[in-house]
């Protein structure tokens, strides 16, 4: 080995603690990367490939009934690849081991397997049988979460008679690859299971023979969706179209493409906080290096070598640390990236889900780490580079210090002599110390993402379950029933009480722009269902015009007080316009919401309802239960502790795991900044340190100096931090703002303590490091030696 | 710098190694400029021990480190072997170091953390016809500390390592900013040995600053700077081995 190269590796070895810290912030950043473009690649790639295989559909409709005749004039609108007719219907299931009632979807498949459109891969047992009415396929959530398999059966009420469905495979759709109820929170496989059933036997159950209710289009390449949309609509109409949407917006495709894109979101911005850390410390470094070296420089460039040999030299230095960083971060990264694909299977079921760590992420990852090494070496190479030999044989002049701003303000008899030695190396090189100020403060920011969603999450269940939704069931009639039906729901055992629900499927339009969604008419002055406005009180609802979802008014160009035009999909489909009366803020999906009675009079309906939201006396709640199970009226019944459930247990997995590595990630950048900052402030004044020991000193005294400079950074950098954070937990809501949910900005004084806490006791752990090595200080040898 | 490869092939192989002519340097400092040399005129001839002699702040450096070419002066002329310095660029300036000049510092300069070997391998590695770094530092009597670092030496020790250093590269003119400066005198002498030694069996040209009068007796020449100027140049014809020299 060259002794050039030689001298490299010793020079790294020496300050290796720093070296360590610096390529474990950059390790992060890059692990990061790797993790989460690797994990957007596989699941990408996956969704992608899943998709062809098995014709995931282009284009989704609902609908009352229309004949099967109807299916060849779809078929013939130009563009449209293949048709696939269905019946689809909700029912109630009583599965053994759970007393609550759980919800199936049925879907129709053919008799005999052919390549239908979101066809089955079977992952246990076998297709449907002809001529076996009762068999079924189910979902692998479903039959993992009750431990059901080809053999076993579960009871259904379709129409009014409980019927066993026996099941004869397990099987994943590409439909349902995020199996949620629509309007729940959470994926719940335990209470929500989809059957693919036979075609025949489900008209037949269901009074749809000769007809369907839902329809699949796949389009040709290139053909125009929007047009295939509104002539489907057009054919539908007459037949009850729900309206039809793009699959952008069927839900499970809807919610994965969202993880998607955030992945990728975060992939791309988070870890350049820590490569901008990182950089930063490089530089801090390697211009202290270069400055301790500059007799070294002198006498390399003396000696014949080049400007550039030296400047590769010290460039050489920095990539090294970034190059080893960065290959550790990567092989990280991929075990990360690993771990958050397994974890992401519990929620996305895909009959394949392999790992890839794409060549161009890798590159990537080494080119950010380069980017990192170059960014950081870059001014004290330069330096280096432009250093004049014969001016570095000459000892660097000593620093100029002056007097500092509080001193020259003459409030210096406040201050003890430490403390003065404090603010005047603070002030001499105030740039490095608000460099430092603002990494520390990065990490203090990371703290607090990290930990703010427990804060906004207790806030969003409080406020969806506490204060809007407050009741215990919400229930889903099969179709709209007249108001005896409420009479009779809360005369069911358990029923404290009942308030009716209507809603009505709809199609906004606003110009241009339109969306599907449902217009819930709400009684006045509920007391179970209610709107929640920003501060999280009950909205009174306006006897005029529609309260809408900010979320949904912007999408729809709509402000307080304009107009829009609603569609009704059902009934006599009645087209009515609306004004925008107020704005409302809810986290989940969004929804429009008008007087009850204006609803009816829309509809030119009595007291009808389709639903009905209940309190219940817990105590009483198997026999309700029970009831409910058996009701043919009820086609879905939503428990709220279900909910809650679902949500708490998907959140402690993915928070733990998420929280852990944001403490880990951000004290990494903590103990990076203040160890390296404690390093250089005692390279530099090891002399002037040791020489006040020889003058009588204690060593608390010449700590206190120096650490004291650091406790100064810190405590000015931790209420930054904080800002810091509450500023990223802001860009984080701001990310999360979709049209499928949203976050409140809330930051909690535990969060803020936790954060401040943490970064406090990493920069008291790197101080203790630094207190440790000025004990040892060896007096002799730093006087001697000659900087 | 291609004059100066000219040169070496060995055109101007006799008579001058080094012609000055009229150097000034004045360093700018804002409110003051400090008149470091003011018209050197000077000429040092192949295989010559020359001493520089002066009080401090003379200008004995700044001068040697533009005959080095680490500087370059603010006006006048300088020529190694016909070859104009003073033209050079950068790069010309590295290889012409890199080539020609073995440089010996007043405060060492090793690289602490490389051993003795490692330091003069630094600049074996470099050139073209180089001693091996042990047979360097056999020259100057270190055979046996080869494997130490810098600090594992007394102050003698690293002169000498940093003169086998300088020789290793044979190279041809050898210049030492006060290589005695910080060492008492029987470790100065050993220094000088060494130095008078490459002089003589290597044919070196060599220039050494000193503030001590004494050495001056082991020079060929000896040159006297006083406040940037030449004041007067001695020939010695009666030169001293260095251990017959008393401080
Ligand atoms: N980089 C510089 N900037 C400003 N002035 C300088 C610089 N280098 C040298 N000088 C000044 O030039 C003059 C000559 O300096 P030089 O180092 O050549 O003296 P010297 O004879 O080597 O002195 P010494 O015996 O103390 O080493 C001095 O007055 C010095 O202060
Ligand atoms: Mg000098």
């Amino acid at each position: 080995m060259r002794a050039i190269h030689r001298k490299l590796l010793r020079d790294l070895w020496q300050i290796k603690g720093q070296v360590f810290a610096i390529a474990a912030v950059i390790g992060v950043g890059v692990a990061m990367f790797v993790a989460y473009l690797s994990t957007f690649d596989s699941l990408s790639g996956t969704q992608r490939a899943y998709y062809e295989r098995y014709r995931f559909g282009d284009v989704f409709a609902s609908l009352k009934r229309a004949p099967d005749s109807l299916q060849a004039r779809l078929a013939e609108i130009p563009g449209v690849a293949q048709v696939e007719a269905r019946v689809v219907a909700e029912v109630t299931l009583d599965v053994e081991g759970m007393t609550e009632p759980v919800t199936g979807r049925l879907v129709s498949v053919p008799e005999r397997k052919t390549a239908i459109l979101n066809d089955l891969s079977m992952i246990e047992g076998r297709y449907i049988e002809p001529g076996r009415g009762n068999e079924v396929v189910v979902t692998e959530g479903f039959a993992l979460a009750h431990g059901l398999g080809p053999g076993d059966s579960v009871s259904a009420v379709i129409n009014g008679r409980s019927r066993d469905l026996e099941i004869v495979g397990v099987a994943l759709s590409p439909e349902f690859i995020y199996t949620i109820r629509p309007g729940a929170l959470m994926p719940d496989d335990a209470r929500f299971g989809v059957f693919w059933m036979s075609r025949k036997a489900l008209a037949n159950a269901f009074d749809m023979e000769g007809g369907f209710n839902d329809v699949v289009l796949r389009l040709q390449p290139g053909a125009s969706e929007a047009e295939i949309i509104a002539r489907t609509d057009d054919l539908l109409k007459k037949y009850g179209g729900l309206g039809a949407m793009s699959r952008d917006f069927q839900i499970s495709n809807w919610y994965l493409s969202s993880e998607l894109k955030q992945l990728k979101g975060f992939g791309t911005v988070v870890p350049f906080i820590f490569l901008g850390v990182a950089a930063f410390l490089l530089n801090v470094v390697l211009t202290r290096i270069v400055s301790v070296q500059r007799e070294q420089i002198a006498a390399l460039k003396a000696l014949g070598y080049s400007n550039l040999e030296v400047g590769w030299h010290y460039s050489l230095w920095s990539l090294l640390v970034a190059g080893s960083g960065g290959v550790v971060g990567a092989m990280m990264g991929r075990n990360m990236g690993q771990g958050m694909l397994n974890m992401y299977n519990g929620y996305f079921r895909f009959p394949f889900l392999e790992y890839r760590l794409a060549p161009d992420v890798v590159l990537g990852a080494l080119g950010i780490s380069l980017l990192a090494a170059i960014v950081g070496a870059s001014q004290a190479v330069r330096g280096a580079v432009k250093l004049p030999p014969a001016e570095a044989m000459r000892p660097e002049p000593p620093a100029r210090y002056r007097k500092t701003l509080v001193e020259r303000l003459g409030t210096e008899k406040w201050f003890s002599q430490p403390a003065r030695m404090v603010l005047r190396n603070l002030e001499r090189q105030p740039l490095r110390a608000l460099a430092s100020i603002i990494g520390i403060s990065c990490s203090g920011g990371l703290l607090v993402i990290g930990l703010f969603f427990l804060d906004s999450i207790e806030v969003l269940l409080d406020v969806q379950f506490n204060i809007a939704q407050r009741q215990d069931i919400t229930l889903t009639f099969v179709e709209p029933r007249s108001s005896g039906a409420l009479f009779e729901v809360s005369r069911l055992p358990g029923v404290v009480s009942a308030e009716p629900a209507r809603s009505v499927p709809v199609r906004l339009r606003a110009g241009h722009l339109s969306r599907q969604t449902a217009v819930t008419g709400l009684v006045n002055d509920p007391r179970l269902q209610r709107v929640v406005s920003s501060d999280y009180q009950p909205v009174e609802l306006p006897p005029e015009g529609v309260l809408m979802t900010r979320k949904l008014a912007e999408i729809l160009g709509l402000q307080q007080g304009s107009v829009l035009t609603v569609e009704v999909l059902e009934g006599a489909r009645p087209v009515k316009e609306a004004v925008v009366a107020d704005l409302v803020d809810e986290f989940m999906g969004t929804a429009v919401y008008m007087d009850m009675d204006a609803l009816h009079r829309w509809m030119r309906e009595g007291s009808n309802l389709s639903g009905a939201y209940l309190q219940v006396d817990s105590y009483h709640a198997d026999a309700l239960y029970a009831h409910l199970k058996s009701l043919p009226s009820v086609a879905g019944v939503a428990l709220k502790s279900a909910a809650i459930d679902a949500f708490n247990n998907q959140m402690d997995e993915m928070m733990g795991v998420f929280i852990f590595f944001n403490i880990l990630f951000a004290s990494i950048i903590t103990i990076g900044v203040v160890y390296n900052a404690a390093r250089i402030s005692l390279s530099e004044r090891s002399r002037e340190l040791a020489s006040l020991r020889v003058l009588g000193f204690t060593r608390g005294e010449i700590s206190s100096i120096l650490l004291g400079e650091l406790a100064l950074i810190t405590l000015v950098a931790i209420p930054l931090g904080l800002m810091v954070g509450y500023g990223f937990a802001a860009l984080m809501v701001t990310a999360f703002d979709t049209e499928l949910y949203r976050f409140p900005l809330v930051v909690s004084s535990r969060t803020f303590g936790v954060s401040a806490l943490v970064v406090a006791l990493a920069a008291t752990f790197s101080g203790l490091v630094v207190r440790r090595r000025l004990d040892h200080l060896d007096l002799v040898e730093v006087l001697k030696t000659r900087e | 710098m291609i004059e100066v490869e000219a040169a070496r092939q060995g055109t101007v192989a006799e008579g001058a190694v080094f012609i000055a002519r009229g150097i000034t340097k004045i360093y700018d400092m804002g409110e003051v400029q400090v008149h470091a040399l003011r018209g050197v005129d000077l000429e040092l001839d192949g295989g010559e021990l020359t001493v520089l002699l002066g009080p401090s702040g003379s200008g004995k450096s700044t001068l040697l480190n533009i005959l080095g070419g680490l500087d370059v002066p603010t006006a006048g002329q300088v020529f190694y072997r016909g070859g104009e310095l003073t033209a050079a660029d950068e790069k010309g300036l590295t290889r012409y170091r890199r080539h020609h000049v073995g440089f010996v510092f007043q405060f060492y300069n090793l690289i602490p953390s490389l051993t003795a070997r490692e330091n003069v391998a630094l600049v074996t590695e470099i050139s073209p016809d180089p001693l091996s770094p042990e047979e360097a530092l056999d020259l100057v009597g270190l055979g046996d500390r080869m494997d130490h670092f810098p600090a594992q030496l007394s102050g003698g020790q690293q002169q000498r390592v940093a003169i086998a250093r300088a020789v290793a590269k044979q190279p041809d003119v050898l210049l030492c900013d006060e290589p005695t400066g910080a060492l008492d005198i029987e470790t100065g002498v050993l220094v000088l040995e060494a130095i008078e030694r490459v002089n003589r069996e290597m044919g070196t040209t060599t220039a050494v600053i000193t503030h001590n009068a004494a050495i001056a007796e082991m020079a060929d020449r000896v040159v006297y700077l006083a406040d940037g100027r030449i004041a007067r140049v001695v020939n010695n014809d009666s030169k001293k081995d260095p251990r017959e020299l008393r401080w």
